[in-house]
């Protein structure tokens, strides 16, 4: 038998990524106050290095490290890739808005840096402790980062609830982790499907025991009906912490889920057919109310916490599908999680530009951005038109791709209503594509109206003039270069990937096949 | 084959599209450079419709040009399978013309012009894509390129109607029409996954609609999965036709819309939905088809009636024309339903003379409605003394539309009826009562607004500039050839038509 600790190696990006966020918070220490930008591009900069080190470790073997409580496998190198990515984006579009509106930088990145650790290995977690472990890593630098904005009673109310939900389900997660280890005698993924494998007869305990893990994980997941905590911290955090949210949180999370489901529950074929329709069920819900909520938001946060609901809803219904015989879930869910990613990115590169700019995130405030910022106007527009799955951008694709997917996994009414509530979420979208690109912009300090432009009426008969008044309103400047950049290059991916999906997938599906080895090979 | 019929397609494609966004870098205030570039992309892809549907050889028949890019590999078997047949090679011709004569026509678009032209282009690539591609994933990817650029075009360049006691905005009129033809592609959508997992099921995943093609004409698909698919392609893709009782969105978008808009819309987009029912549902659910076929045929009556009989009762321009457009889409309909080689060819060249009739018509409204700035017909009068060639275009159209011999309307709609006639009886008879009530809703219009008596607040009026002379020209031109020797275009259509109907 080999030691513990034999291919420790492979965790060097690991072990660097602690160091680095150790190495931010002693530097934060020397730096003077106006300097702390050097902190976010010291960051950058070691995400960028960890990225480049990850990408040479991707040998297509996969390696376990403590025992199996960790796996080194395709599908972990594709998520810390994607995780990295993830913090450089969101460090680089917060620089502006961390040095505008909030106090103790240093930590800020620090935080990030702590949260991507967590996130890595909790896609690299093969046992139920360990992953939990890991997703408290995370959830403890985001209750931090959720109340960064020290002075503001909105964001100390968003923590507050978010810090009681969130241990609240880890309470519940650990219970459940309890109950299922009372009845297996293990908590190892394999070791988990060999024993559900072997049962005749399902102990009630143990079906208690995945009910509760089911509800914690929905509440780090935000599914229906444990989302409550999501729209009302997602208002309340600071900006980037709510794009962070959004993105990073949700895409570990599902991470955590799919290993957990590949490896720990498909192989027991019985007991994952009927979790199936237990997962099915919960898409539903989870995509119904998160966009139909959506449509009665006026605030930009609320509604991407919305939308993000509902999103999470169709990669759930990507979960259902998920089957032994077939890679089709598995890449569906891995390539959709990166195209929302990358969508939301965009966005909420944009909505930080224009907040750095205005101080706004009302729906109403954007109204002529086309004419104030045409560039900001595009990327939002662009965004969503990807959100809501139209194309010729990666939203379009990867639903799609998805779909597909849940139809050929036996689900084809789970398809049908994840179609149908896109066409929802296109409504809403409109919304904030109407206030950019046809309302007039708002004069300053007038109330938000919300009557048509074409309503002064013409005495000349039927039909009014189409010369309407020009839109008025300063005109922005243009975002900073930095966030610039992460506009240009979000924008690039979000097209490319729309139109030439075919290296990612490919990709993915050395992920996918990772978690599931006896998928056929086609 | 030359090497250049190999990329033809593809370059039909990728021009206007690589057209627009290209346009993305011009200046944004400034209409001419945005004008001439759009003007310039516009002609190569008309010249490149042209050489496409002057080189279809009808004497050979089947799908020609053919090309396929490999997109995505097992197992979806995704790719880009490019070809047209003798249905889709007319409508590419259609496409050419009616987008280059809207981006003529859009001269007057003076604010955000480039964002302007480079929704437009990027509309035209999405519906040359429809007409062109052999594979569910991409003509669905493209028909939704079609209807993404619509709301915008419509909510910001469109104009609201006041109809004193409401206001119908253009928010409005573009927000119904989005949702309905999203909506619609729901619809489609489901339909396509439900295909797939057929075809899966019978051990070839698949989009490609050749593939597809195969396997339904082999037997594959049951014909009760046929039976509940069928009317989902036929109420998806019946939607963007304009099928009652799901054609609200079309005369409000028409109206809401800005002319060069409304040209493409009414011209060719709807046509988009006729044809998806053609090249999705009839090739591939033969069967469904079949048993669907009266159902269809009634709503397609329907459409001619009630298109016809609503358009009596508008006093907007623009509204007249949309309903007209709702009528003439159920000859369309009508003539595919009849699952007949006369009707279904009478129903393809319906779409290419409608597209081009109803493109003029919105061409010479526009013209009107940009000096007058209204369009009831209870308040102008007398146009012909001041607005002379503007008026004759519409004149033309009109007649056409109403189905005067020697224009292209005639022979079209007298197609659908001898194969409505042969096929179901009663509902050919109260389609050709609908004719007389189109004759009389234009007839009435061509009578008082533009050759009654002139009303001196008319007076300042100018007639159409020679851009929009030369584009009214030209599409009178198209309608009068067609009118009068159809042959190059029915031979091209029957070689398309024979293919379809021998599945039945």
């Amino acid at each position: 038998m080999t030691s513990l600790t034999a291919n420790i190696h492979l965790l060097t990006p690991e072990f660097a990524l602690a160091g680095l966020a150790l190495l931010v918070f002693v530097v934060d220490l020397f730096l003077p106050e106006d300097r702390k930008d050097l902190l976010a591009w010291l960051s950058v900069l070691g995400l960028v290095g960890l990225a480049i080190l990850s990408l040479f470790m991707l040998n297509g073997q996969t390696e376990t490290l403590y025992g199996g409580l960790l796996a080194v496998d395709g599908f972990s190198l594709f998520f810390k890739i994607v995780f990295l990515a993830i913090g450089v984006f969101v460090i680089l579009s917060s620089i502006d808005f961390v040095r505008q509106h909030l106090d103790h930088a240093g930590e800020f990145y620090g935080l990030i840096l702590f949260s991507i650790l967590g996130m890595n290995l909790m896609a690299m977690s093969r046992e139920l402790l360990t992953a939990y472990i890991s997703l408290e890593l995370l959830s403890f630098s985001l209750y931090v980062m959720v109340a960064y904005g020290l002075g503001n009673a909105k964001s100390n109310e968003a923590s507050i609830k978010y810090i009681i939900v969130g241990a609240f389900s880890s309470a519940i997660l650990l219970y459940g982790v309890s109950m299922v280890y009372g009845a297996l005698g293990t908590t190892r993924f394999l070791e988990i499907s060999e024993a559900l494998a072997g049962l005749n007869e399902v102990n009630p305990a143990l079906w208690v025991g995945w009910a509760l893990i089911l509800v914690g994980l929905g509440f780090k997941l935000s599914a229906v009906p444990f989302h409550m905590w999501a729209p009302d911290a997602y208002e309340g955090a600071p900006l980037p912490v709510t794009a962070y949210l959004a993105i990073a949180s949700k895409t570990a999370a599902f991470a955590l889920v799919i290993r957990l489901a590949a490896e720990g529950l498909i192989p027991a074929a019985e007991r994952w057919a009927d979790l199936q329709y237990v997962l099915a069920g919960l898409a539903t819900v989870t995509m119904l109310v998160g966009n139909l909520v959506a449509l009665a938001q006026s605030n930009v946060k609320r509604l991407m916490a919305y939308s993000s609901i509902g999103h999470v809803g169709y990669a759930l219904a990507g979960i259902a599908a998920l089957s032994s015989g077939s890679l089709l879930a598995a890449n569906g869910v891995i390539f959709y999680l990166v195209a929302y990613s990358i969508t939301n990115m965009l966005v909420f590169a944009a909505l930080i530009s224009f907040f750095n700019m205005t101080g706004e995130e009302e729906i109403a405030s954007v109204a002529g951005l086309a004419d104030r910022q045409p560039l900001l106007a595009a990327c939002i527009a662009i965004g969503l038109f990807s959100l809501a799955g139209l194309p010729i951008f990666v939203g379009f694709t990867a639903k799609f791709y998805l779909f597909t997917a849940v139809a050929d996994g036996g689900f084809l009414w789970l398809a049908g209503l994840a179609i149908f509530t896109s066409l929802i979420s296109l409504y809403y979208y409109l919304q904030v594509i109407r206030q950019m690109y046809i309302q007039p912009a708002l004069a300053a300090g007038s109330p938000p109206e919300h009557d048509q432009p074409g309503e002064e009426t013409h005495d000349d008969g039927h039909g009014s003039h189409h010369n309407e008044p020009e839109p008025s309103g300063p005109p922005l400047a243009r975002p900073a270069p930095v966030l610039l950049a992460v506009l240009g290059v979000a924008l690039v991916v979000v097209v490319w990937l729309g139109v030439y999906p075919a290296p990612l997938l490919d990709w993915a599906e050395v992920a996918s096949r990772a978690i599931l080895p006896n998928a056929p090979v086609p | 084959m030359t090497q250049f019929d190999q990329i033809s397609l593809f370059l039909v494609i990728a021009i206007p599209l690589a057209g627009a966004i290209t346009a993305m870098f011009l200046p944004k205030d400034r209409q001419e450079p945005a004008w001439y570039f759009a003007i310039l992309v516009s002609l190569v892809t008309f010249v490149l419709s042209i050489i496409i549907f002057a080189r279809y050889d009808y004497g050979t028949g089947g799908y020609q040009f053919a090309r396929e890019f490999q997109w995505l590999g097992e197992p979806l078997n995704i790719s880009l399978h490019l070809a047209v047949d003798g249905i889709a090679a007319p409508l590419v011709l259609l496409n050419g013309i009616v987008l280059f004569g809207a981006v003529l026509i859009s001269q007057t678009i003076t604010r955000r012009p480039r964002d302007f032209f480079v929704l437009l282009l990027a509309l035209g690539s999405g519906v040359f894509g429809v007409f062109v591609v052999q594979d569910l994933f991409f003509l669905f990817f493209f028909y939704e390129l079609a209807v993404l650029p619509m709301y915008l075009l419509i909510g910001v360049w469109g104009s609201s109607t006041d109809f004193v006691t409401f206001l119908r905005t253009k928010e409005y009129g573009a927000m119904k029409l989005m949702i309905f033809l999203v909506a619609g592609s729901v619809l489609i959508w489901i339909g396509i996954l439900a295909m797939y997992t057929a075809a899966a099921g019978e051990g070839s995943p698949t989009f490609s609609m050749v593939r597809m093609g195969e396997l339904a004409a082999a037997g594959a698909f049951s014909e009760d999965f046929q039976n509940w698919v069928f009317p989902l392609f036929m109420i998806g893709f019946g939607v963007l036709a304009g099928l009652w009782p799901f054609h609200t969105w079309s005369p409000d978008g028409h109206v809401a819309a800005p002319t060069g808009v409304s040209m493409l819309h009414a011209g060719v987009l709807m046509k988009l939905g006729a044809f998806g029912i053609i090249r999705v549902g009839m090739v591939l659910l033969p069967e469904g088809a079949e048993n669907w076929m009266p159902i269809l045929i009634l709503l397609g009556t329907v459409n001619v009636v009630y298109g016809a009989i609503s358009a009596i009762s508008q006093q907007d321009l623009k509204y007249i024309i949309g309903y007209s457009s709702v009528s003439h889409m159920g000859y369309v309909i009508m003539g595919i339903a009849t699952l007949h080689p006369v009707g279904l060819a009478g129903a393809v060249l319906q779409m290419f003379s409608h597209g081009i009739m109803t493109a003029l018509m919105f061409a010479m409204v526009g013209a009107i409605y940009e000096r007058a700035h209204i369009r009831d017909i209870n308040v102008l009068n007398g146009l012909m003394k001041r607005m002379g060639t503007t008026s004759f275009f519409f004149a033309i159209a009109g007649l056409a539309s109403l189905g005067l011999p020697g224009l292209s309307g005639f022979i079209a709609e007298f197609m659908v009826f001898v194969g409505a006639f042969r096929t179901y009886l009663p509902l050919a008879v109260l389609a050709v009562a609908g004719a007389a009530i189109t004759a009389v809703y234009i007839l009435r219009l061509l009578a008082r607004t533009f050759f009654g008596e002139a009303d001196p607040q008319w007076e300042h009026l100018t007639d159409a500039s020679p851009v929009e002379k030369g584009v009214g020209g030209a599409f009178v031109l198209v309608l009068i050839v067609v009118g009068v020797w159809p042959g190059p275009l029915l031979r091209v259509i029957n070689t398309g038509v024979d293919s379809v109907l021998r599945m039945f």
